[in-house]
């Protein structure tokens, strides 16, 4: 009895709700490429074909062009949800590229991927038309499984169903319950390949080709790269500007009073004992500002216990219950660990800051090559990344490493900020003490 | 009283030997990176040992892991941490074992010739010393308690002393009071806390930071 369910749910798992996704899939697609397809590869015709005529498919073939790209644009998604991840081809549209000017025109004709696209109207409409079988199958069979052939050859008393066309007796009716099984359990059983075929054809025209792939990593290693400079050359002036203003400037102070208190020490005693306890206050000062500046540059505790023991740390310092769950079986590259620190240290800030939180929680492991943190608080939500410049720097800045970031924070909370940084992990720092204890 | 100092820069190494032979200690030995530290402590036994979170060969917290060890493997060991800067994190790690005898301290504060000389004299003979500055930090990420926040302006006051471990009568030189008024404080304190009262200084600092430490 046990066996019987289990393999009826391993069916169900393995079959029956691939199958059905499949056939929902295929009828999206199917009525998707069938519609638009079609319509797309006409105006498309009809554009070109008038750019003779007056210049006006000049005009008309980049509108109709973004048409394309967004009706294209939809099936993408589609493939996206179909298992089969596409990116978007698309060079960057010019800045002054309005519609009707010749730098419009030449931006979309020059782009191989319109082309592609275009390519892609008819065979799409055909592969995808196919994918209706995906859907129509399935329920052709559960007609006759649900006995509506039977229903209506006795009501109606003439109709038709798999091989018996029309029926003639009711013994031929009632056959529709085995062929309906058939077309349901094969219609399942076929529909993800259909979907998939198509997906993969539709790939052949829709995903970037390499050199596609290469220049959009090159225009987004450009703009990072940019960013990095810009933020490292920011830094370093802040880092200028404090040791300029502060401990520069009270070190020179100090020099002076200690100068001139060996300068007063045998006529004024008093005067100079007093210059002496205005340079130790000083000199603290002093210290405390390097402090505070060494912790802005490379936190000591980060150098000391690693990512895991200065999130922890960082997690003590905040007014609020923190929990911190670290699964990191080794440590990450330097650089990586400073920004995912820093990251995290953002991520906690806007926490105390804006959430009104009574908890926080703080995840780190590592998967997939990639090191995912997670900050989490159970404050009023409606975190904006784009609104402050807190979280938007955090995503710059996490880009430099092709690391992401995202926010979910509903009106109302949770806020969870989910960070990823591609990474290797190097064995774990050995402490040096432990080996010998 | 005999002494060990662990501290991998000369300067500041010479200068802790020379503060505390001026003020009677005897430096048995001043070790200077992370592996010799252990070894120097079990063979000397030291009164009170002055220790760098960081030192060689790996720059990391060597010498706070050397004294943690130290104290399991020779319980109520006294020992002064010395770091450029302060951790609540490991200030929790040393009070986590509870049998007093244990000091951490900013290094800036050794400037401070005679308060530093009485940390160490304190740690010696089994009192608690905390920075300051873990102190503040401590209170300002309590300001949330419900209980903290029931304390007045003068009771936070005398917690944030205590925790730093001073004693009562140190306490009454500060704020300019007389030492019954202090206990009259501190007795508020605890039971507006819902501590049991104990006159023992080091149990005391002890709850208290029990308690902030969460």
């Amino acid at each position: 009895m046990g066996a019987v369910h289990s393999s009826v749910r391993l069916f169900a798992r393995q079959w029956l709700r691939p199958g059905a996704i499949a056939a929902v899939q295929g009828l999206a697609l199917a009525l998707l490429c069938l519609t638009t397809n079609v319509a797309l590869f006409a105006l498309s015709v009809v554009s070109l074909a008038l750019i003779p005529v007056f210049g006006i498919g000049f005009a008309l073939f980049p509108v109709v062009t973004a048409l394309v790209r967004l009706c294209l644009g939809a099936q993408r998604r589609l493939a996206r949800w179909g298992g089969i991840p596409m990116a978007t081809p698309y060079r960057p549209k010019p800045a002054d590229a309005q519609i009707g000017t010749w730098r419009r025109f030449r931006w979309v004709v020059a782009d191989p991927a319109t082309w592609r696209d275009f390519a892609w109207l008819v065979p799409g409409a055909i592969t995808g038309a196919a994918c209706l079988l995906a859907f129509v199958l399935p329920a052709y069979g559960l007609e006759g499984v649900l006995l509506v052939p039977l229903v209506l050859y006795l009501t109606i008393d003439w109709y038709g169903y798999g091989v018996f066309w029309p029926m003639d007796n009711i013994v031929e009716a009632w056959a529709s319950v085995p062929q309906g099984w058939f077309f349901l359990i094969g219609g399942l059983a076929v529909a993800p390949w259909l979907v998939w075929l198509h997906l993969r054809f539709a790939g052949f025209f829709l995903t970037p080709t390499r050199a596609q792939e290469l220049a959009l990593r090159v225009r987004q290693l450009t703009v990072t790269r940019a960013d990095t400079v810009d933020t490292q050359a920011a830094e370093l002036r802040r880092i200028e500007r404090d040791l300029h203003d502060g401990a520069q400037a009270r070190l020179v102070a100090l020099r002076m009073s200690i100068g001139l208190a060996g300068k007063l020490m045998a006529d004024d005693p008093a005067a100079a004992r007093r210059l002496l306890a205005e340079a130790q206050e000083a000199s603290g000062q002093a210290l405390v500002e390097l402090r505070d500046l060494v912790r802005g540059i490379y936190p000591p505790v980060l150098a000391e216990r690693g990512l895991g023991g200065a999130v922890e740390a960082l997690a003590l310092a905040v007014p609020l219950p923190v929990t911190v769950d670290v699964e990191l079986p080794g440590s990450p590259p330097a650089a990586v660990e400073s920004a995912a620190y820093f990251a995290v240290a953002e991520a906690l800030a806007n926490v105390t800051k804006h959430s009104g939180a009574a908890r926080a929680w703080i995840r780190m492991a590592h998967r997939d090559g990639r090191l995912v943190m997670a900050v989490g608080d159970d404050g009023r939500g409606g975190a904006r990344p784009d609104a402050g410049t807190g979280l938007a720097g955090v995503r710059r800045r996490l880009a430099a490493f092709d690391g992401t970031m995202s926010v979910t924070s509903p009106p109302g909370g949770p806020t969870v900020v989910t960070m990823e940084l591609p990474c290797e992990l190097s064995s774990p720092r050995i402490s040096p003490s432990s080996g010998t204890g | 009283m005999r002494v060990v100092i662990a501290e991998d820069l000369a300067l500041l190494r010479d200068g802790l030997t020379r503060i505390l032979d001026a003020f009677g200690f005897q430096v048995v030995e001043a070790v200077a990176d992370g592996p010799s530290v252990l070894p120097a402590l079990t063979r000397h036994r030291p009164d009170v040992a002055v220790v760098d979170v960081r030192l060689p060969p790996t720059f990391t917290d060597e010498g706070l892991q050397a004294a943690l060890q130290a104290r399991t493997r020779l319980p109520g060991l006294p020992i002064l941490v010395l770091s450029q800067h302060v951790e609540q994190l490991y200030a929790r790690e040393l009070l986590s074992d509870r049998a007093g005898g244990v000091g951490y301290l900013l290094k800036d504060r050794v400037s401070n010739v005679d308060q530093f000389v009485d940390a160490v004299r304190r740690v010696a003979a089994g009192g608690m010393v905390m920075d300051p500055d873990v102190v503040s930090q401590l209170l300002a990420r309590n300001t949330g308690g419900q209980r903290l926040a029931e304390l007045t302006a003068r009771e936070r006051e005398v917690l944030g002393l205590m925790a730093e471990g001073r004693s009562n009568a140190a306490i009454a030189g500060r704020l300019f009071v007389t030492e019954k008024a202090v206990s009259k404080h501190i007795n508020n304190i605890f039971s507006k806390l819902g501590m049991p009262p104990s006159d023992d200084d080091n149990r005391r600092v002890l709850a208290v930071l029990a308690y902030l430490n969460g």
